[in-house]
């Protein structure tokens, strides 16, 4: 009890509808044993939203439902979910489901008197009791108002019909058209008033987008957002915002640039695992290039990558980028790397958001790259570009795919900003532009931001050569950066002084060797001069104690001569005879 | 004059053929069927057959007619089908309903 959040008991037992999305913005389902109502215009979805609740419901969880159907019959209800590979008659047979289409038409029923809907209680409690349904879909039960006289007994009967529900103990879905005021026309919301789910079709510039929102859910938190969803050949499928958190898990590795000069500009090994980057610049700056050494370097390493192209096909791309040096048509043969290419406006964000959901899914890449982002852009829909780049970033880091995304400014706008404002999202930034001088238009790079590595903040000449991408230092002078020929002008005039600076200093070297040699034979001589002096006076030295040895001798042999004292020691017999 | 035999003639040949829905013996089904029973003896003496269906015994027959109502009386012929609804005591509304009675 001290973690409530934790605790089941205080949530209320669930039912999963199966649909992708929808249990994780309810956390965990619909109401068990309770009707839900599910509200919307017309043609958003409702009943294919109630259908696959009873699909999901009859083949993943083993839940048979009952599809009482007001306004469609059990044979274009059939055809019309097949498109979606829902096999109702299969159900049927299997006794898994029960499609009861409920005829009424106005003109052919006379009201006499008082009446109740027990034959509709009756009928229901039937197909429920047939094949023991955990799950009722009553779609749409307001066409009863329009086939049906007297409003009073219907809303009465109708309260007594979700009472009933509730004491049969099955989850329902009753979907009503929106009113004008009010969620429903008849205000159904009065009576189902413990989950609402609303659902929305919109259409903006041309371009349709759905949308559902859990209104209420008595008892439960839930997603309050509006949540895209799409209905394609694999159903229903709501993409809920970042409203996970950010619980993904970061990786230390890191993955090859393609360019080793990029390389060594981020910390010498590229970017992060699973880290979102993006190149935003001008138009010819080289973005895809850049992606296409990106692309190539995955699939060396044996990666798989898929690349998004909005903008050209993948033949002209391919085409394009050997014009650099990189081939890519032997990763496509290898299977290696899926191009898919389509025009931003085929369908809307959510279908191209989903697109891109199922391409990972399918196809499992290491790499993503998307070419270039800005394109979804038309007319004012920012906002939902962003959230809905924030869901594919958030997406791909889940899956620890790292994303390389594109982006090209225009020529007026500051270049620290994307069309999309998504530099938040993005943890490796490069700008490419260009750099317009001495009459020449050059390309520069520099890494604008970089989490979590250090990373060089040196502007870079960026050459697209036959043999790829190549970073040269740029100069940055008085008049500003130097690139192109300004810039090899530059190199030339270095050369020089370097050369003649080294020539300097051979010359020094030199002259300090002479200085030395001549030192040298000045101290030979010194020594030689210093030799002969000690010689000289070693000579003299000899000469000296020569005499004096010879001069004692002849004293002795004076005192023997004159018969002196021969005991005496000869040194003092020398100062004693004085 | 010729008019009237043929009229005559055309209501005298038909059948009608009635089932009236109810769910078990609750007063709004005895009322209707007691009110069915006078108009059928006033109006449709010898040429009509009733049948009351009790759905609380036989629902399964409750999604052929497409009875959601009841009480809910079917005129299953002559054709096309009517269908009233309510314990009939708007007997104006039955006959209408019956197809017994021009509309105005």
């Amino acid at each position: 009890m001290s973690r409530p959040k934790q605790n089941p008991r205080t949530q209320l037992p669930k039912v999963p509808t199966g649909i992708q999305g929808l249990d994780e913005i309810t956390g965990g389902g619909l109401p068990q044993g309770r009707p839900t109502l599910v509200c919307g215009g017309a043609g958003c979805g409702k009943t294919l939203l109630a259908m696959e609740f009873l699909v999901r419901g009859a083949i993943e969880f083993d839940e048979p439902g009952v599809f009482m159907a007001f306004e469609e019959n059990v044979q274009d209800l059939t055809q019309n979910v097949a498109s979606l590979g829902f096999d109702l008659k299969d159900l049927i047979e299997r006794k898994k489901l029960v499609l009861d289409f409920v005829y009424i038409e106005r003109s052919e029923i006379e009201e006499t008197g008082e009446y109740d809907l027990e034959g509709l209680f009756i009928r229901l409690a039937y197909a429920i009791d047939k094949i023991g349904a955990k799950r009722v879909v009553l779609d749409t039960i307001e066409s009863l108002f329009a086939g049906l006289p007297n409003p009073l007994i219907l809303r009465a009967e109708l309260r007594r019909l979700f009472r009933w529900l509730k004491e049969k103990g099955v989850t329902a879905i009753i979907t009503g058209e929106r009113g004008e005021e009010t969620l429903t026309r008849q205000g159904l919301e009065e009576y189902v008033s413990d989950c609402v789910i609303m659902l929305d079709h919109r259409v903006n510039e041309q371009v349709s987008s759905r949308r559902l929102r859990v209104v209420k859910y008595r008892g439960s938190t839930h997603g309050t957002n509006e949540y895209p969803f799409l209905i394609d050949e694999s159903g229903f499928s709501v993409l809920p915002v970042t409203s996970l958190g950010l619980l993904q898990s970061a990786s230390r590795d890191r993955i090859a640039t393609g360019v080793a000069a990029l390389d060594a500009m981020l910390g010498g090994s590229g970017y992060y695992l699973g880290s979102s980057v993006l190149v935003s610049g001008t138009a010819g700056t080289g973005k895809s290039s850049l992606a296409a050494h990106f692309v190539e370097a995955a699939c060396r390493r044996g990666e798989r990558a898929i690349y998004f192209a909005f903008e050209e096909s993948s033949n002209q791309i391919m085409r394009n980028m050997r014009s650099i040096g990189i081939d890519l048509q032997p990763w496509v043969d290898k299977g290696l790397l899926q191009f898919q290419a389509n025009r931003p406006t085929l369908f809307g964000l959510e279908m191209h958001l989903a697109t891109m959901h199922k391409a990972v899914k399918d196809f499992k890449p290491q790499v993503v790259v998307v070419d270039p982002l800005n394109s979804f852009v038309i007319g004012g829909n920012e906002s939902e570009v962003k959230t809905m780049l924030m869901r594919l970033v958030d997406f791909l880091k889940m899956n620890q795919v790292t994303a390389f995304f594109t982006n090209l400014t225009s020529g007026g706008d500051v270049l620290e900003k994307t069309d999309v404002s998504i530099s938040s999202l993005i943890d490796t930034w490069l700008l490419l532009r260009d750099i317009e001088i001495g009459g020449e238009r050059n390309r520069g790079i520099y890494v604008l931001k970089s989490r979590g590595m250090a990373h060089s903040n040196q502007i870079r000449e960026f050459l697209l050569t036959d043999h790829g991408v190549e970073l040269r230092d740029v100069y940055v002078g008085p008049g500003g950066v130097l690139t192109g020929s300004a810039r090899l002008a530059q190199e030339a005039q270095e050369n020089a002084a370097q050369t003649a600076r080294k020539q300097e200093m051979e010359y020094r070297k030199f002259e300090l060797e002479r200085k030395r040699k001549a030192l040298e034979v000045q101290i030979a001589a010194m020594r030689a001069e210093f030799e002969i002096l000690e010689a000289e006076t070693l000579k003299i030295v000899g000469q000296e104690q020569a005499r004096e040895t010879q001069l004692s001798q002849e004293r002795v042999d004076m005192g023997v001569s004159r018969k002196a004292n021969i005991a005496a020691r000869p040194a003092r017999s020398k100062g004693g005879a004085k | 004059m010729s008019a009237n035999p043929a009229a005559a003639n055309n209501t005298g040949a038909e059948v009608f053929l009635l089932r009236l829905y109810v769910a078990g013996q609750t007063p709004k089904s005895l009322i209707a069927f007691a009110n069915l029973k006078k108009i059928c003896e006033e109006h449709l003496a010898g040429r009509y057959q009733l049948e009351v269906v009790d759905l609380l015994e036989k629902p399964q027959l409750a999604q052929g007619d497409q009875i959601l109502a009841i009480p809910t009386l079917v005129r299953k012929l002559p054709e096309p089908v009517r269908k009233i609804i309510g314990d009939l005591s708007d007997t104006e509304r039955v006959l209408i309903g019956l197809d017994l009675r021009p509309q105005k």
